[in-house]
């Protein structure tokens, strides 16, 4: 017999496994999902038919989603989504995710699975994608129980974005997003297993503040970590005249064109940077995780200092140094209790060291009869007022802009800094922008990393995004002939790259294409892109193929191996 | 099988460890997988259910030097349904292991093979012509000298659970 009652029917009413993602993450304020649709993902985007506040990007490659979802979740501070289908969907996102891993972004992926009866079996389309993406992925899992698929999404937005964020990938084969579930079940409240320790240990940071007031020569070593914390960090550098030095990860976390900034530091670091924490008594690590791009030569790195780190992961203190003063909290939280207990130590003597160093050892680079990619990054720099939101690839270009484009604010330089995944600068400067719909986003790339993934400019086109694409064009991988010249003894194996017109490219795909070969088109060929409103713009800056990026510490050795190259 | 004495060799460093996890699938992956990844070999591993059915006990012994031990355990702690991990090697704890262990046994060395087995605890708990199967319970030391002392008979096979552990005392891990 049938029960039709009005009661009866509410109390189990149902909807899909699909229609309650679409629910979760429309609860969640998601606006944006990068993604690629596929068999197992069909009745995801059935139920993101009918979800007029979720907008969907198709992207060309579900790498591009991944990074695109980094970049949103990095410019933003809020999560990233994105979505592949099972099997090849899912491994292409694997870059993406390792990257995002690496570089802590909140980032949550949903991949679509074969049918639960399929799994295991080679089924068409299937991989293993949890334990594929074990190792990159701060936490996934795959949703064998249609009941357990709210609490387990709920979960992974919870945690991609909570603590040290990260990627975290949710599975759901194709019966799970179609079998009907109690609608009720969206109306338990979640709760986390476990929530991370945010504020630091009163003792330590009292120990803490002691050992800055008595040092003589501290430096604050600041990663990416301290992006949500400029404020207390930039309290602490000005009351105390600390001078601060930033990774790839901290730029923009502190201004950089304030005296107190050195820039950054490591391999092709500031070589006043690398003078300076080499020489310190008292290193401050704030969100930084002693990465050997950093440090070089573990045992060589700081031998007088003493250290104070602050992370929110236990397992980073002490992992690559030992820390005297480790302080497990959020960087934000720990400053913000640290900074009023300090004294200002004594750092005259240091300062005028700091500035002897500085001064002697400057950035530079010479001009030359053809572009010199520096002059490209200054150019960039100054057209840009220094306000953009810079988003680079990886190689020679991103060490030069890193250098020479100085960050300002918290979330404006964007960059595969832990993977140095070639191809990460494109899509997540469209992620960026996607994040950050009036900021002026600029995409520094190589000829090298921008073909691994430009074929989404269609994409950057269909959805009229004013990007700036700088190609920074040696026609090499770059980053990889330098080492060859240097290491390898000038034997220059596959690093010589045909490339295509990047301008007609772009062109054809519907974007502005410019190409740059002589100084004196520089600056107006920036100046016209930045005038170019409802579409990409990509502009070929045909650059010395010689030129190397400077100073630099080769791999594993110290700061007195310093290459300064000049 | 073997009839010499195996000639010792200078153990690795191994480090005891307790793992409290949530009863999940996927758990065991996640946490081989961070020492997969630094190269450490897993000598023992043992696994089940606790008092608690949504709780295991995974306790596990590991070729490497504690610091490196410490490094790990610390991104074992990450786990998302990790609930507490301890490095026991230096507590004081309890612990035991039990193997099987099927013996060469013709007529002849038999009752020599019972009564080493008496010495060491050792229950027969399987016997044919040629072969006695004991179960020996102890403390992984004492496993290895029994299986020292078998050795000369020829030992054709064993199977052991690996160590597992509880804290002395009223402590918990």
């Amino acid at each position: 017999m049938r029960i039709t009652t009005a009661e009866t029917r509410k109390a189990t009413r149902t909807i899909s496994g699909a229609q309650a993602v679409v629910r979760v993450l429309e609860e969640a304020g998601v606006e944006w999902v990068f993604g690629h649709p596929g068999g197992a993902s069909l009745p995801l985007y059935d139920a993101l038919y009918d979800a007029p506040s979720i907008r969907h990007v198709l992207c060309r490659h579900e790498q591009v989603a991944a990074h695109a979802a980094t970049g949103y979740a990095r410019a933003s501070g809020r999560f990233g989504v994105c979505t592949a289908t099972s099997g090849p969907g899912a491994t292409n996102l694997v870059t993406g995710l390792a990257d995002a891993m690496m570089d802590s972004a909140a980032v949550l992926a949903i991949t679509g699975q074969v049918v639960r009866a399929n799994i295991g079996t080679d089924a068409f389309q299937e991989a293993d994608v949890t334990s594929i993406t074990t190792p990159i992925t701060k936490h996934n899992a795959l949703v064998m129980d249609p009941h357990a698929l709210v609490r387990t999404l709920r979960e992974a937005i919870y945690l991609c974005q909570s603590g040290r964020p990260g990627p975290v990938l949710v599975d759901v084969p194709r019966d799970v997003f179609q079998t009907q579930i109690p609608e009720e079940l969206l109306d338990e409240p979640f709760e986390p297993r476990r929530r991370p320790v945010t504020k630091g240990h009163p003792a330590r940071i009292a120990e803490a503040a002691e050992a800055i007031s008595q040092s003589r020569r501290p430096i604050l070593y600041v990663g990416g970590g301290a992006q949500g914390a400029s404020e207390p960090l930039a309290r602490l550098a000005r009351r105390c005249r600390i001078p601060v030095t930033v990774t790839l990860m901290g730029k923009g976390a502190f201004d950089e064109t304030d005296p107190l900034c050195l820039g950054m530091l490591g391999m092709h670091g500031t070589a006043y940077a690398n003078y300076a924490i080499n020489a310190a008594d008292l290193v401050i690590a704030v969100g930084a995780r002693f990465d050997d791009r950093v440090t070089g030569r573990l045992k060589d790195f700081c031998p007088h200092a003493r250290f104070i780190h602050i992370d929110i992961d236990p397992s980073e203190i002490g992992k690559n140094k030992p820390a005297h003063i480790p302080i497990v909290g959020d960087a934000r939280e720990v400053l913000e209790v640290l900074e009023p207990l300090v004294q200002p130590p004594d750092v005259e003597a240091w300062w005028k060291q700091i500035e002897e160093w500085r001064t002697r050892y400057p950035l530079r680079w010479k001009p030359g009869p053809m572009l010199k990619p520096q002059e490209a990054i200054e150019a960039i720099y100054r057209v840009t007022r220094g306000e953009a939101l810079v988003v680079t690839d990886v190689g020679q270009h991103q060490m030069w802009a890193a250098q020479y484009y100085k960050c300002r604010r918290p979330r404006t330089f964007i960059s595969s800094g832990g993977l140095g995944a070639m191809g990460f600068g494109f899509p997540a400067a469209m992620g960026a922008q996607f994040a950050r719909p009036d900021a002026l986003v600029v995409a520094i790339v190589g000829d090298g990393g921008f073909q691994m993934t430009m074929q989404d400019l269609i994409t950057a086109v269909e959805w009229r995004l004013p990007l700036k694409i700088y190609v920074v064009n040696n026609g090499s991988l770059g980053m990889v002939r330098q080492w060859q010249e240097l290491f390898y003894h000038q034997r220059y194996c596959a690093v010589q790259l045909q490339n295509p017109d990047f301008a007609r490219i772009a062109e054809v795909f519907g974007a502005v294409g410019v190409r740059v070969e002589r100084s004196e088109d520089l600056e107006p060929a920036l100046q016209r892109s930045l005038e170019v409103t409802d579409r990409p713009v990509v502009v070929d800056l045909i650059v010395d193929p010689e030129e190397n990026c400077y100073p630099m510490i080769p791999s594993g050795q110290s700061v007195k191996e310093m290459i300064l190259g000049d | 099988m073997t009839n010499a004495l195996p000639t010792p060799q200078p153990r690795p460093e191994r480090r005891v460890l307790s793992v409290l996890v949530d009863n999940v699938p996927g758990v065991l992956l996640r946490i081989v997988a961070l020492f997969r990844r630094r190269g450490i070999n897993i000598h023992s591993l043992a696994v089940s259910v606790t008092e608690d059915p949504g709780v295991s006990r995974i306790t596990m012994t590991v070729e490497c030097p504690a610091a490196l031990a410490e490094s790990v355990v610390k991104q074992v702690r990450r786990v998302v349904e990790v609930r507490r991990v301890r490095d026991v090697t230096d507590a004081p704890r309890t612990e035991r292991e039990l193997a099987l262990v099927k013996v060469n046994a013709p007529a002849g060395v038999r009752s020599e093979i019972l009564e080493a087995a008496q010495v060491f605890r050792a229950r027969p708990i399987d016997l044919t012509e040629k072969t006695v199967t004991l179960e020996v319970t102890g403390s992984p030391e004492k496993i290895d000298a029994f299986l020292n002392l078998v050795a000369r008979h020829g030992v054709r096979e064993v199977a052991r659970t690996g160590s597992v552990v509880l804290l002395r005392g009223s402590a918990t891990t």
